[in-house]
């Protein structure tokens, strides 16, 4: 009886010296549930040998540590998603629907930088070349137009859109960390998390800047305002459940300046990479006789421009809507005046 | 060597190595050394390392490795040639040639014309850099240089195209002339991106391969686009 009593005790205190010893064993396999997950679902076994072979040593060991800052396989957990994934993100990005947020359905604790940082990588080089291309259909008619790769705007489209992609999402989460110590009603999500939201609802983008190619002005305002809304609703349906118990104002203003500064975007990319286009094709519903007097006027206002000494085409345009206001002005007179070519410069 | 000994000293009364032919040595006895006498190593001058050889023989024999390389790639098979012996000479001789070539264009003002030696230069290896550390990060078994490798032969096809666009352009700069440039630029970037694809796919885990694919189809296009978009001055 002693000798059961003791083989018992000693049995209890090995298992509590256990516990004790590896305090940590039961949570590592939580946090690193995305890893184990990954390798359970749907991947051949001579995929990941590197983590095979750690998740050997782990169960050798007894413990383990989250790789360091400096390995690679730190960051290899930051893309650890697969082709069907990243399709039904982008997918979950184009189609917003108010009952699906973005970070609980999609993400699922598994964000990746891989979408955002391609999708990143192919709207700049699609602005680039669809503004150039833009930019000589604009003018190719024009005798005095020579063609130039412009590639300058790949540079300028770079900064501009990795720029906005990395600061506003940390300026987003620095808000919603500092607003959660405040107001206890604030939730956040974690940086990675943001970022790959902010990279996934730039993707609707990718399409618009090819359509913007089509030179008619309304369906290019048309196309900003539904690719503003696509994206801009994505953001709102992911942030809103975050900061929708706090103040009204705080939350207000947060909204307002995402979605403000989303649509300077949009509206910036559009108006540098993409002028103008030069004979407005009215909108269907609008046909007026004094339409086709301001399309004759800006052309000879540009023609004659162009055949000045004057670097700076933006100062150009500006004077020719200008000029062409007045114009207009002038035509909401009973009497529409047909013009000639003019005999003296203007 | 103890059998040996023994059985000599046990001779010694015998006839002088009587018992030799007893000798055996046991088996698990490691006997080391080579036993037999390189032919013809007799003098120092004979013993050629790569440094007395001739300047010529050397050079010929890193251009031979890759010329075979550059062969490889213009006729993609599955060989491993390629991936073995990497080496970065076939790359940095495309790409400075091809940043050469696309250098200046056109311009009417300072910053309007196309991309500059530098930028060409850093848009290839840059791109070559991350799509290699894309590819290692979503689990690619493949090693760094030997990616590196691949992506910057695979850039042969294009430097052709560039060539033949450059000589079409001599002939005139019209419509025709752009339809033949714009077939000639499209083939080749379908050719690098099927040669560089040949060659790396397989080190990729299965369902992912889509995602390493994708940086290098647009890689091979915005290179394809500097081509294309190359106006002579």
């Amino acid at each position: 009886m002693a000798a059961s009593d003791q083989l018992r005790f000693h049995e209890f205190d090995e298992a509590a010296d256990l516990l004790a010893a590896t305090p940590d064993a039961t949570t590592t396999s939580v946090s690193e549930r995305q890893s184990h997950v990954a390798l359970d679902v749907g991947s051949s076994y001579d995929e990941n040998e590197e983590g095979d072979e750690s998740d050997k040593t782990e169960l050798l060991s007894g413990q383990k540590q989250p790789p360091s800052f400096w390995t690679f396989e730190y960051y290899q957990a930051f893309f650890d998603v697969d082709t069907y994934q990243v399709l039904d993100r982008i997918k979950g990005s184009l189609l917003p629907l108010p009952g699906k947020n973005f970070v609980r359905h999609y993400l699922r604790n598994n964000p990746d930088l891989y979408g955002p940082f391609w999708i990143c990588t192919t709207l700049v080089f699609t602005l680039a070349i669809s503004g150039n291309l833009s930019n000589f259909l604009e003018k190719h008619g024009n005798t005095s137009f020579r063609y130039s790769p412009q590639f300058h705007k790949v540079t300028i489209a770079g900064v501009a859109i990795y720029c906005y992609a990395g600061l506003v999402p940390l300026a987003l989460w620095g808000y919603l960390q500092w607003r959660k110590g405040v107001c206890l009603n604030v939730a956040s999500y974690t940086l990675l998390e943001t970022v790959c939201v902010y990279g996934y609802s730039l993707s609707v983008y990718i399409p618009a800047s090819v359509l913007w190619l089509i030179p008619v002005s309304w369906l290019q305002w048309l196309l900003i305002a539904t690719a503003m809304t696509l994206s801009g609703s994505v953001l709102v349906l992911t942030f809103w459940p975050l900061i929708r118990l706090d103040s009204r104002a705080a939350t207000l203003a947060v909204l307002t300046i995402v979605l403000a500064l989303h649509a300077l975007l949009a509206v910036g990319c559009k108006l540098y990479f993409f002028q103008k286009p030069l004979h407005d094709y009215p909108p269907p519903f609008l046909k007026d006789g004094s339409q086709g007097f301001k399309q004759q006027l800006r052309h000879l206002l540009w023609e004659h421009g162009t055949d000045s000494e004057e670097q700076d085409p933006g100062a150009r345009w500006s004077l020719c809507q200008g000029m062409t206001g007045l114009c207009e002005a002038i035509s909401q007179l009973p009497k529409p005046v047909q013009m000639d070519a003019p005999s003296h410069p203007l | 060597m103890a059998a040996a000994e023994g059985s000599g000293a046990g001779g010694a009364a015998k006839p002088l190595f009587a018992g030799l032919s007893d000798v055996s040595i046991s088996e698990d006895i490691p006997v080391e050394g080579e036993i037999t006498v390189p032919v013809g190593s007799c003098s120092p001058d004979e013993d050629y390392s790569t440094l007395d050889e001739p300047v010529r023989d050397t050079i010929m024999r890193d251009l031979k490795a890759v010329g075979k390389k550059f062969v490889h790639v213009m006729y993609p098979k599955k060989s491993s040639a390629l991936l073995r012996d990497w080496d970065l000479w076939g790359p940095l001789v495309l790409c400075v040639s091809l940043a050469l070539m696309l250098q200046g264009g056109s311009a009417d003002s300072k910053e309007d014309g196309g991309p500059q030696f530098a930028e060409v230069f850093v848009i290839i290896w840059f791109g070559a850099v991350v799509i290699t550390l894309n590819s290692k990060l979503l689990g690619g078994t493949i090693s760094f240089f030997q990616s590196l490798c691949v992506l910057g032969y695979c850039v042969l096809p294009l430097t052709v195209a560039m060539l033949v666009c450059r000589l079409v352009l001599l002939a005139g700069s019209g419509t025709v002339s752009f339809i033949v440039r714009l077939i000639v630029v499209m083939a080749m970037f379908a050719w690098s991106t099927l040669a560089s694809t040949a060659f790396l796919a397989d080190s990729q885990p299965p369902n992912r391969k889509a995602l390493v694919i994708y940086p290098i189809f647009l890689f091979y296009f915005v290179i394809s686009w500097m081509i294309l978009t190359f106006t002579a001055q």
